[in-house]
């Protein structure tokens, strides 16, 4: 490692410093057999987290973003095959025995789910499910373990946590289901959380909510974070760091700022374009053609090829790697990256994707009805 | 004849009301209350235009869309279509009219019968109305084309399209009785944000084209935002603000509207960490039995916050209406006050 060095993975912890390095995941694949040949749903993701940072993971249904993070918390199905290192402090964690896993998983590296309803068991209380969280890593009287359940469900801010101790998950509203997750999640003082699309399944309002507790949650516990969620709007609010996804493979990564403000990966352009704003009156959106690549049997060169306005012949030989760009922390996997200097989404990708003769058509047929 | 100085709305709604009732366990099933899913809502929607209703889950906006269309029946009120009360009409005649109201759902893996290929599907709403003799085929193939589908993938299956093509193939069926009014029913919340511009965009242009008028049931205000003309927000079952667009996002008036744009998180690093916000307490109360007076009391940061014991008094007791107090556009809201939040 050398961390005063030219640092590809530019991992810093946000007041510019660098953070004891917790977590390094380095070119971790995942593929799965099936009937039609592997599916490589994580095709080398390699990155790292200091403590007290946020990573923003962000990509579209079947990125690999998820697939990534059960990666890493060992929690994939037997069938799967996973190739690569993921190193919590010094120990690596791929190929560890479940013994070794189990003391490391809710102890150091906790995750948070996007369905409260599913990943709380519908027939224990929330305060036996807390408890059993302390209770697991800790050698503590059940009642202790249940003070630290009150202490906790205090920090993810739910009223009159004592009250609540007794009620069944299904007695709660999701906003509160959740909370009782990320209470789970941080009950060991953990040095990673893993919160996976957290507020997806939540109304807005609610989803504000969740964000406070988990913000409160993290200055509690000091813990590092991997954000994963498909709203750039999330990201833009808390990752001090971003990584986009897309079949499989991080396309972009760098601060907030650099890939908001300056993407070098035609793909990130492309989302940035194809959102509708909040905070401007409607102009045109700019979606990306095509839909995402199957994951089996992947030809050669980048997967995005097929959607991207800048594709050469090159394109489909080789998949560019990820390359420092606009400065060594940000990187983009593109062969073209430099074209995107200063270039909006809209000239890069055309607004209209409707047939436009055949629009015109059915107008008419329209205008002058059969019947 | 004398062309009025305001075109009059294409659908009106009146004060529509849908209770849904809540039954005891066992045998007799006594009715012990009703779920209050939409309480007085009143809508207009202009020839070409767009109307978003927006709101969270159950606060009564998909009903609202469903009650319009009679795909449920109200409870009370009103929905006038050209000049017809749709809420008095028997089947026969509901039927005839459908041709010219159609919907659009949200899941589009739900809402596409996954036995019939892709034409069969377009062309089921011809052979409804008997429309597909003479030339149904034809006008399937041009449906296909006009929502950007391939017409040679018309003997797939819904199951071998991505959700942005079955979303697609959703819209060329409600769009082959040439209807007039299409209600949206969060028609884009499936959708991964690449796939789902595409789909707003066809949207727009088939609006532009048609002169189609929708009403776009969302979640999202993104969205609202960049599709609609006026807005409408929903809270338990009322319109709690409703106005023009721009209006509403310069500058918000009912806390609720507050409160839901400054929850949702800009994409721009910068504007999102620099943001005022406003935030609501708890979650929604049971429609079952709403609060006194205003509905959004119990969550109101204006409320908790910066009234006296006696201004409170007013939210308790009296219920606001949806009336103009002096911002443009009308706010159910005692205490209504703009507010600069973008």
């Amino acid at each position: 490692m050398n961390p005063g060095g030219e640092d590809p993975l530019g991992a810093v912890s946000p007041d510019g410093g660098a953070g004891e390095l917790v977590l390094e995941v380095a070119d971790l694949t995942v593929g799965f057999p099936t009937d039609d040949g592997l599916v490589q749903a994580v095709r080398g993701v390699s990155y790292r987290l200091r403590r007290g940072e946020v990573l923003g993971i962000v990509g579209e249904s079947g990125s690999g973003k998820s697939v990534t993070s059960l990666a890493v918390m060992g929690l994939l199905p037997k069938n799967a095959r996973v190739t690569g290192s993921v190193r919590f402090r010094d120990q690596e964690l791929i190929g560890a025995r479940d013994e070794a896993l189990t003391k490391i998983r809710g102890r150091h590296v906790s995750m948070i789910f996007q369905d409260p309803m599913t990943s709380l068991n519908p027939v224990y209380s929330v305060g036996f499910q807390i408890a059993e969280a302390v209770r697991a890593h800790h050698d503590v009287s059940k009642e202790a373990a249940l003070d630290r359940a009150v202490e906790l469900l205090e920090i993810v801010r739910i009223p009159n946590p004592r009250e609540r101790l007794p009620n069944y998950p299904h007695e709660l509203s999701g906003g509160m289901r959740q909370r009782v997750v990320i209470a789970i999640a941080i009950a060991n003082d953990p040095d990673v959380i893993i919160a996976d699309e957290p507020t997806t399944a939540l109304d807005v309002t609610v989803q504000a909510q969740i964000m406070v507790a988990l913000d409160s949650a993290k200055e509690e516990t000091g813990a590092a974070m991997v954000l994963i969620t498909h709203d750039l709007g999330v990201i833009a609010g808390q990752a001090d760091r971003v990584m986009v996804m897309y079949a499989g493979k991080l396309v972009e990564s760098g601060t907030a700022e650099d890939v908001f403000y300056t993407p070098r990966m035609p793909y990130t352009l492309g989302l940035l374009g194809s959102l509708p704003r909040l905070d401007r009156t409607a102009e045109r959106l700019t979606p990306i053609p095509g839909a995402p690549p199957s994951l089996v049997n992947m030809p050669p060169g980048c997967p995005f090829t097929p959607r991207c306005p800048l594709a050469q012949p090159v394109c489909d030989e080789t998949e560019p790697p990820l390359e420092p760009t606009t400065g060594p922390g940000h990187t983009a996997a593109c062969h073209f990256s430099d074209r995107l200097v200063d270039t909006r989404p809209d000239e890069l990708y055309a607004w209209s994707v409707t047939d436009t003769t055949a629009l015109a058509e059915f107008v008419a047929e329209t205008e002058e009805p059969s019947s | 004849m004398n062309a009025p100085a305001v075109a009059p709305p294409v659908l009106s709604v009146r004060n529509l009301v849908k209770h849904f009732p809540v039954r005891s366990k066992g045998l007799i099933r006594r009715d012990v209350g009703a779920v209050h899913a939409v309480c007085g809502v009143s809508l207009e929607l202009a020839e070409g235009e767009t109307l978003g209703l927006v709101g969270e889950s159950g606060c009564g906006k998909s009903t609202t869309a469903r009650v319009v269309l009679q795909l449920l029946p109200a409870t009370s009120g009103s929905v006038y279509y050209r000049g017809r009360d749709l809420t008095t009409l028997g089947t026969r005649q509901m039927r005839a009219l459908r041709r010219e109201l159609q919907i659009v759902f949200q899941d589009p893996y739900a809402s596409l019968d996954p036995r019939l290929p892709v034409n069969e599907i377009i062309a089921e709403p011809l052979r409804i109305h008997g429309r597909y003799n003479g030339g149904g085929r034809e006008q399937v193939r041009d449906l296909m084309r006009t929502v950007g589908l391939k017409p040679e993938h018309g003997n797939r299956f819904p199951h071998e399209f991505s959700g942005g093509q079955r979303q697609r193939i959703g819209v060329a069926r409600a769009l082959a009785l040439r209807p007039k009014v299409l209600v949206l029913d969060e028609p884009v919340s499936a959708l991964d944000v690449s796939i789902q511009a595409g789909v707003l965009n066809l949207l727009g242009e088939l609006q532009a084209e048609l002169g189609l008028s929708y009403l776009f049931v969302s979640h999202d205000l993104s969205v609202v935002r960049h599709i609609a003309d006026r807005i409408a927000v929903m809270y338990l079952g009322k319109i709690v603000e409703t106005g023009p667009v721009d209006q509403l996002f310069s500058g918000p008036a009912h806390p609720y509207t507050q409160a839901l744009i400054s929850a949702i998180p800009l994409p721009d690093p910068r504007k999102e960490r620099a943001r005022e916000r406003i935030t609501v307490v708890g979650d929604v109360p049971s429609p079952v039995s709403p609060p006194s007076g205003c509905r959004f009391r119990t969550r109101c940061p204006t409320f908790a916050g910066e009234l006296s014991e006696a201004e409170r008094d007013r939210c308790i007791n009296a219920e606001p209406e949806l009336v103009d107090r002096g911002q443009g556009h009308p706010v159910a809201c005692h205490y209504a006050r703009q507010r600069s939040l973008l």
